[in-house]
This record gives structure tokens, sequence and C-alpha cells, in this order.
């Protein structure tokens, strides 16, 4: 009964490097988006100036999923008050660990996210 | 008519019901919410049945299959929102029988399963508040089922497992939803006849509980279950009734936006009402205690508390002995007032940001 119960694993294959639907110029200075990344949310987000960065979008407290906050330039997640820097360490609130880092490259107008 | 009477025994259910007597005195009003809970219960299967008919527990299809029940399907609306609103009634007035049961002390013995029961059965209210919720498939239960499937994962060694197990595996996605469908419409139905139906005997068997206050006057007034008591019971479910369709016609239930697993959790988030109080002692459980995560010691501590709530008749021996449950009523009176303060915390900040 509790092998039933218990779900096969996914037959998704787990990407290592994904291609964004996302043109580069798209992600404006000082702003974010939530992309999908091997079948997770990633946040892929620029610095005010003018850094592109990638981050695992899940919240390492409770799993929601984190986003951008412009005006303190820092990522937020709405569930339980966690605030994370903008090089995804966490500064306040109850979340145990950083994000996960990706690497991001852009190749002519792709970007391109992949596990560091 | 005679045949029928024959067949169902119908001589000895009238003697059961002449016999009952329910006791007269200053707390008596508190006897009517076990069956106000019963009959909100009625109204969420009965409701529930219906909205079986156009749902479609699919993640492509349920949003959908809702928008559709309350735009196109005749009443649908007017259905699906005296479901919404019935579950947070129910839950309330489980809450408030739960209260009521426990400083009136109807736990004493020989009362004890009584208390047990009901205690498991405000558990799988909950569960079915939880796994409902999660069924319009929209932004705000999508988060919630993430968090809530997140906080047993946090239980060493099992904890895991179970949220595989929840989720149907190891995100929240259409899988999950099928789960909690099927955990919804039959498998917390299927425990709560088992459960509800042991404690509607022990109700049966024991009688209503005088309070000790009552009790060591000795003998007093009572009337007749029926006809007397549930006429009176009648009243207050026909006033349920015309709450539940000025709520729903008044303020129809929002639908939101269909849950985007690619989109970041919404500020203002939050989960039903009862869960508040869960929800924001989250908030203020450090990362790290002594070296053991914030949220696992969150985890244990609402299990001891759940444990605790279940086990008030084998711990407060005292109240069965005659003696006053002084510390037991203290501490319920601050649990209650931690509860109403945290959900009254949750409530003010929406979406505030971090200072």
């Amino acid at each position: 009964m509790l092998r039933y119960l218990v779900p096969p694993l996914s037959s998704e294959p787990s990407l290592s490097e994904v291609e964004l639907d996302v043109k580069a110029s798209e992600i404006l200075p000082n702003s974010g988006r939530i992309v999908p990344f091997s079948g997770k949310p990633a946040l892929v987000f620029r610095s005010a100036s003018g850094e592109l960065k990638a981050l695992s979008a899940t919240c390492t407290h409770l799993a929601c999923t984190v986003q951008y906050r412009p005006e303190r330039a820092d990522i937020w997640c709405a569930c339980h008050n966690g605030v994370y820097d903008a090089n995804g360490v966490n500064i306040s609130g109850p979340p145990p660990r950083p994000l996960t880092k990706l690497e991001v490259n852009v190749r002519g107008e792709k970007i391109v996210v992949r596990r560091v | 008519m005679a045949w029928l009477r024959d067949r169902i025994g119908w001589e000895d259910i009238a003697h059961l019901a002449a016999k009952k007597e329910v006791p007269i005195h200053r707390y008596t009003v508190f006897y009517y919410l076990g069956g106000m809970a019963l009959f909100l219960f009625m109204v969420q299967v009965a409701t529930g049945i219906l909205l079986l008919l156009y749902y479609r527990p699919s993640s492509a299809e349920a949003f959908e299959s809702v928008q559709y029940i309350m735009a196109e399907v005749p009443f649908g609306w007017l259905i699906r929102s005296i479901h919404s609103w019935g579950a947070n009634l129910f839950v309330g007035v489980v809450v408030l029988h739960l209260i009521s049961v426990f400083f009136l002390k109807a736990y004493r013995a020989p009362r004890e399963l009584t208390w047990i029961s009901g205690a498991v059965l405000l558990f799988l209210t909950l569960g079915f508040g939880f796994s409902g919720y999660l069924l319009p498939w929209n932004t705000l239960s999508y988060f919630a089922t993430k968090v809530g499937t997140d906080v047993p994962a946090q239980i060493p060694g099992i904890g895991p497992l179970l949220a595989q197990i929840l989720r149907g595996g190891s995100d929240v996605t259409g899988a999950t939803l099928s789960r909690f469908y099927g955990i919804h419409v039959a498998i917390l139905p299927a425990i709560t006849t088992l459960f509800l139906g042991l404690h509607l005997i022990l109700v049966q068997r024991h009688g209503m509980s005088l309070p000790p206050s009552v009790e060591r006057r000795g003998p007093g007034r009572s009337m007749k279950f029926v006809p007397d008591f549930l006429l009176r019971d009648m009243v207050g479910w026909l006033t349920a009734v015309g709450i539940l369709a000025a709520l729903a016609a008044l303020l129809p239930w929002e639908l939101g936006r269909k849950a985007d697993p690619f989109s970041p959790a919404p500020a203002g988030i939050r989960p039903e009402w009862y869960f508040l109080s869960m929800f924001q002692a989250l908030k203020y459980f450090p990362s790290e205690i002594g070296g053991v995560p914030g949220e696992m010691i969150g985890v244990f501590l609402f299990g001891a508390i759940a444990a605790a709530l279940v086990a008030v008749p084998l711990l407060d021996r005292g109240a069965s002995a005659g003696r006053p449950s002084v510390w037991w009523n203290r501490a319920a009176v601050l649990a209650l007032a931690g509860a109403v303060a945290l959900t009254i915390l949750a409530l003010l900040p929406a979406g505030r940001p971090a200072p």
C-alpha cells in the first residue's frame, strides 16, 4: 500500500542548461522575472548596475516562490517575509539558507541559465 | 405503514427518542453547537456533491471548471459560495464547540472517548479545509499548499516521504490536485463518517454532560430532546441557512487568478483564517535555534499542541476526580489569547514589506 502511495520519480529530464524565452534586453536594470528552469522556478534579474544574475526562486524556508524587489534591490518571499540580498544570501526573516546560485550567460540576445 | 414500522424497528427508535432528555441550566445554549456543526457538515456534503457534477480535477481544467460553475451554471455561484462560506462557518462552529466542551469540562469520565473522537473530527475538519482550498487551483491556494505541504517535510526521517506522498511528487503540480481531490471527496469523508458515527454513538450513550457547577447543585430541570430541543435546534439551523444565503448572495466567494507555478508568491498572501495563527507563528521562528532549523521546531511545537489537545481528558485527571482544573483553564486561555493575537497580527500588515 505504501509503495502504491509513493509516486514514481518524474520522467522529466533534469536539464543542467536551459535557453530562456526571454531576451537579455527585456530584463531592464533593477528588475527581475521568474522563468522555468528544469521544471522549477528560477529568478533572473538585473541589478541596478546592469549585471545579470540568476538564482533558484524557491525560498529555502517553506518553498514559496521569491521575487525581486526593485525598491529595495533585494529578493523577498511574500509568504513569511523572508529577505535575501542581491547575491541570494538570507539576511532577515525565517529562511535558513541562501538561495541556490545559477550561472547565467548571454549568447547574442539569448539568456542561458545553467547549474553551477 | 405498520409493515415499515415493523421492519425498521420504529417502536425502539421512538422509545429511545422519548427517553432522551436535555438538562436546562445557564449553559444549555452550548449544547446547540454540536448539532449546528453536524448541520453545517451536511450542508457541505450536499453542496460538495452538487459541485462534483461540474468540477474537473486537473491543473488544466480545475480553475476553468470553477469559473464555469460560477458564471454559466444556473445558481452555480450560489452553490459554490455556500460551500466556501459554509466551510468557514463549519470550522468556526466546530472550534466554538470544542472550546465550550473544554470549559464546561464535558471531557471528564466517562466521556474521554467522546472528546478524543471530537478532537480527531476537528483535525479532519481542518484537513477538509486544507485539501478543499487547493481545488479551485488559484494563486493563493497554490502557494498555501506549497507552504502547507512543506511543513510536514520538516519532520526528520519520514518528513520528505510524507510530503512526497501528499503532493504526489516533489512539487505541487496537477498530481497534487488529483491527490487533494481524492482526499477531499473520498478519503476524508470515509474517515469522518467513522469518527462521526463513534462520536454520536458516545454522545447518545452517555447523554448530555452537566458542568461541574451545575452538577454540584443536584438534579435540576430538563426538556425532552424530541420535540423541545430538536425544534430549538432547527431554529438555529434555519438561522444558519439564512446567514449562509446572505453571505453567499452579498459577498460571493472570489475565485482569484489561476495558479501559475512560474509566478512569485503575491504580496499579502495568507491562508484561511483558521491557519493564520500557525502561518504567523512560522514567521517568528528564527532560521536556527541551537543548530536546529526554526521551522522544524515550529512543526514539533504544533504537533505537541495537537497531541496535548487530543490527550486532555487523559492528562487532566483532576477534573474527573471532581477537582477544579485551574491550570488547564489558564493554559487554555493563554493558548486561545495567543492564537487570537497571532491571527490579528497576520491580518494587520497585509503585504507589509520587511523593514
